[in-house]
């Protein structure tokens, strides 16, 4: 698809004319991402991160790839590999850390797309299906990390995979049976590490099949922009090349800056140093925490500390359907927020309970991060309480009470502050 | 009718974490917060500043090479260092007939698949420090990456070292320090398997005049243990500094060639 004013793409030179007869790759290209995609000209900075959520999946594939060449996938020898590759390997360390802090960097990078996207209604028609791929991907993203935490066999990695795993004994009749299954044994252990490994090694190339299409439906209906009123004319857009290359080049710089820094000089920062200690099965840390980027989630399956009064459904059971509910939720986002007003800039109610939910998920990290005792397990209690109503009673009463603000009649309009096309436009 | 169905959810875990709330409430109300002696008595890291620290950090040889030696004289008779090869002691500055002397001096493990059973070789530049046997009670930790898997790494190692003292008057009767065990504030439970390791001043002699005082030894193995954890920090420091100096001439250009493609748009 595209506006009807997309630059057309014109090889000149012949072999690129012959290319494109043959099999119209540059031409591909061209209209994704070249001058024959029309982008609204108004988008501001949040716009760009999904191109560095892209950035850092192909960060992670290349080092992990170049990871997986000198790892052993075996219980008894992942930990000395892994510091084998950290010791040995020219530019091991490097690569390492690039990847240990490549996913810390992806989480952060696609936290703010999809808090950007919160906020901005993108989930909203026509756009409903890039934020259903996009959550799936957002699902793929936390498996993959999952398993790859576990690979360096540390501390935390086992006792993260066993906390995790422990999960699925908490379904109902086939719990039991199911976690022995998934796990190749009763504990995490070699057929476990195996798998994790094999798995992890696959996720990320799903993740990029899903983002292709996660992309592909985006330029159906091309970009929304911060106003969330749709394009109208071309004085509305501005060619993704040079104009949005440009943007996302030099935002791209800035982001490698910021995780570079982190990379070379403080590595370790976002780690827990009990993942430098090797496996033990028989020893428990005093803390097991999973990574900064699971804690909201992790603080949701604590906070379930009680059976459902009555029903009698077991604490546990109720934090795994919890927490994975809280990221299910988001899949009917768009059918749960039904103001016809995308930008919460023009959504005065609706733009307060965004920024409470900001702080909600905040409280909720830092919950998760800390250990399971009071204050701690009340707190995350009350946010946990409040995540869920926010996006399940919430967002569906505002968006049908809340009175909007007045819109602007187009983008060229809230750019420029007047639009020729408004005054050829028939009153409304 | 899915707003419907979406309240009723809502409603459910609104009931399911409220009840587990007013429980909490409740009990809270009742024990109050919970408090230990452990986080009562311990005490965070004391201040150690090391030439490796900072985004300019580089390891100081001189007292790597007295840190080693505190390590190989004290600590070696309890802790292994299994990570760390002896071609490694290279980059503390011993040549290279010095880290032969050294890794002669230690019967390292092989299996000889001739015999079918274990041997002991002397060391090469090949092999790593062996493992080492420890019959008193507790068990001692690898050193390797010590600094790297406690909070506070080698802040943590120096207070640990130099933190031994008598049990406070108040400290609670479970909390006492039982037989083979020591009262040490830095330690998470407060009482260590590890006896004082470091006992007077003067316990190891520097080649290169240093005092050893109880102090001096303990940064020095410290600042030892930084270096077996991390030995690749200097050149990370270095390349660092190459890689973001690049990419701030890069994003600087890249910002120009923004502001110029954008001149003629209003609004940026
Ligand atoms: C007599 C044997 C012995 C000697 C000598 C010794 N240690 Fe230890 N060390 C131990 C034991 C035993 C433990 C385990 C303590 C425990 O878990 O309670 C230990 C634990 C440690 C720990 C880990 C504490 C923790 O947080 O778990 C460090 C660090 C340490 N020793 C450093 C050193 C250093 C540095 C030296 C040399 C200056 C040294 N030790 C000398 C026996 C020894
Ligand atoms: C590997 C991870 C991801 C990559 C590489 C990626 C990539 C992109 C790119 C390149 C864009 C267009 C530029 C932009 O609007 O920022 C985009 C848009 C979008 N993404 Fe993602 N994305 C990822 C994950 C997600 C997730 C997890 C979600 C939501 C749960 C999501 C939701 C959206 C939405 C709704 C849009 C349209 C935004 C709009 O036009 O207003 N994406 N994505």
């Amino acid at each position: 698809m595209s506006f009807p004013w997309a630059n057309e793409y014109q090889p000149q030179h012949p072999l690129m004319q012959w290319l494109d007869a043959k099999l119209p790759l540059p031409r591909l290209v061209y209209n994704a991402i070249g001058a024959g995609y029309p982008v609204p000209r108004n988008l501001n900075y949040f716009w760009n991160f999904g191109v560095l959520a892209g950035v850092c999946l192909v960060i992670q594939i290349l080092t992990g790839v170049i990871l997986a060449m000198h790892y052993a996938g075996n219980a008894d020898l992942a930990f000395n590999s892994t510091e084998h590759i950290m010791r040995d390997v020219n530019w091991g360390w490097m690569l390492r850390y690039m990847h240990s802090n490549g996913a810390s960097a992806f989480f952060v990078v696609v936290y703010i797309h999809i808090f950007r996207g919160f906020f901005y209604g993108s989930y909203k028609a026509p756009r409903e299906m890039i934020w259903l791929l996009g959550v799936v991907i957002f699902l793929l993203m936390m498996a993959t990390a999952f398993m790859g935490y576990v690979l360096p066999w540390g501390q935390m990695s086992f006792w993260g995979a066993q906390v995790i795993t422990g999960l699925f004994s908490a379904i109902p009749l086939v719990g039991d049976a199911l976690h022995t299954w998934l796990l190749g044994g009763f504990a995490p252990d070699n057929a476990a590490l195996n798998r994790f490994f094999s798995l992890h090694f696959l996720l990320p190339f799903v993740i990029l099949g899903v983002v292709i299409l996660h992309i592909w439906a985006l330029h159906i209906p091309g970009s929304s922009n911060p106003t969330g009123v749709e394009v109208k004319s071309e004085s509305d857009t501005v060619p993704f090349h040079p104009y949005y290359t440009a943007k996302d080049g030099w935002g791209l710089g800035a982001f490698l800056l910021i995780y570079c820094a982190v990379v070379f000089f403080a590595p370790n920062a976002l780690g827990h140093p009990d993942n430098y200690i090797p496996a033990n099965p028989m020893q428990t840390p005093a803390h097991i925490v999973p990574e900064w980027y699971f804690w909201p989630f992790y603080a949701i399956l604590r906070a379930f500390t009680q059976n459902f009064p009555l029903l009698g459904i077991p604490a546990k059971l109720l934090g795994v359907m919890g927490m994975f509910s809280a990221i299910l939720v988001w899949f009917f986002l768009p059918w749960l927020d039904r103001s016809p007003v995308r930008s919460g800039h023009f959504r005065p109610t609706f733009r307060k309970f965004y920024w409470l939910l900001v702080i909600d998920v905040a409280v909720l990290g830092y919950c998760g991060g800390s250990p399971a005792e009071e204050p701690f397990v009340i707190i995350s209690q009350i946010a946990a309480i409040y995540y869920f109503l926010h996006f399940l009673v919430v967002l569906p009463i505002v968006s049908s009470i809340e009175q909007p603000e007045p819109l602007p009649f187009s983008i060229t309009e809230a750019v420029l502050g007047s639009d020729q096309a408004a005054s050829l436009a028939p009153a409304e | 009718m899915i707003r419907l169905i979406s309240i009723l959810a809502g409603l459910f875990f609104t009931v399911a974490l409220g009840w587990a709330l007013i429980l909490g409430v409740v009990g809270l109300a009742h024990d109050g917060l919970p408090t230990s002696a452990e986080k009562k008595f311990h005490e965070h890291p004391k201040e150690l500043a090391l030439a490796s620290d900072g985004m300019f950090g580089k390891f100081d040889r001189q007292q790597l090479q007295r840190g080693f030696q505190v390590y190989k004289e004290v600590c070696a008779n309890c802790h292994a260092i299994k990570l760390v090869a002896f071609r490694d002691l290279k980059a503390l500055g011993y040549n290279e007939d010095e880290v032969k002397a050294v890794a002669k001096g230690y019967k390292v493990p092989a299996y000889n698949p001739g015999m079918g059973e274990m041997k002991t070789h002397d060391g090469t530049m090949a092999d790593h420090f062996p493992p080492v046997v420890y019959a008193g009670q507790g068990s001692p930790p690898d050193l390797s990456l010590i600094t790297k898997a406690r909070h506070g790494g080698a802040a943590y190692v120096y207070s640990l070292l130099t933190g031994y003292q008598n049990p406070p008057a108040d400290l609670p009767k479970e909390n006492q320090p039982g037989a083979g065990l020591y009262y040490n504030p830095y330690f998470a439970n407060l009482n260590i398997a590890m006896p004082k390791p470091l006992t007077s001043d003067g316990q190891v002699s520097y080649k290169d005049g240093t005092k050893a005082t109880v102090d001096q030894m303990a940064q020095d193995v410290s600042a030892f243990l930084v270096w077996t954890a991390e030995p690749k920090l200097e050149k990370r420091h270095q390349t660092g500094w190459a890689v973001l100096g690049f990419l701030l001439f890069a994003t600087i250009l890249a910002y120009m060639a923004y502001r110029n493609v954008w001149a003629d748009k209003k609004g940026h």
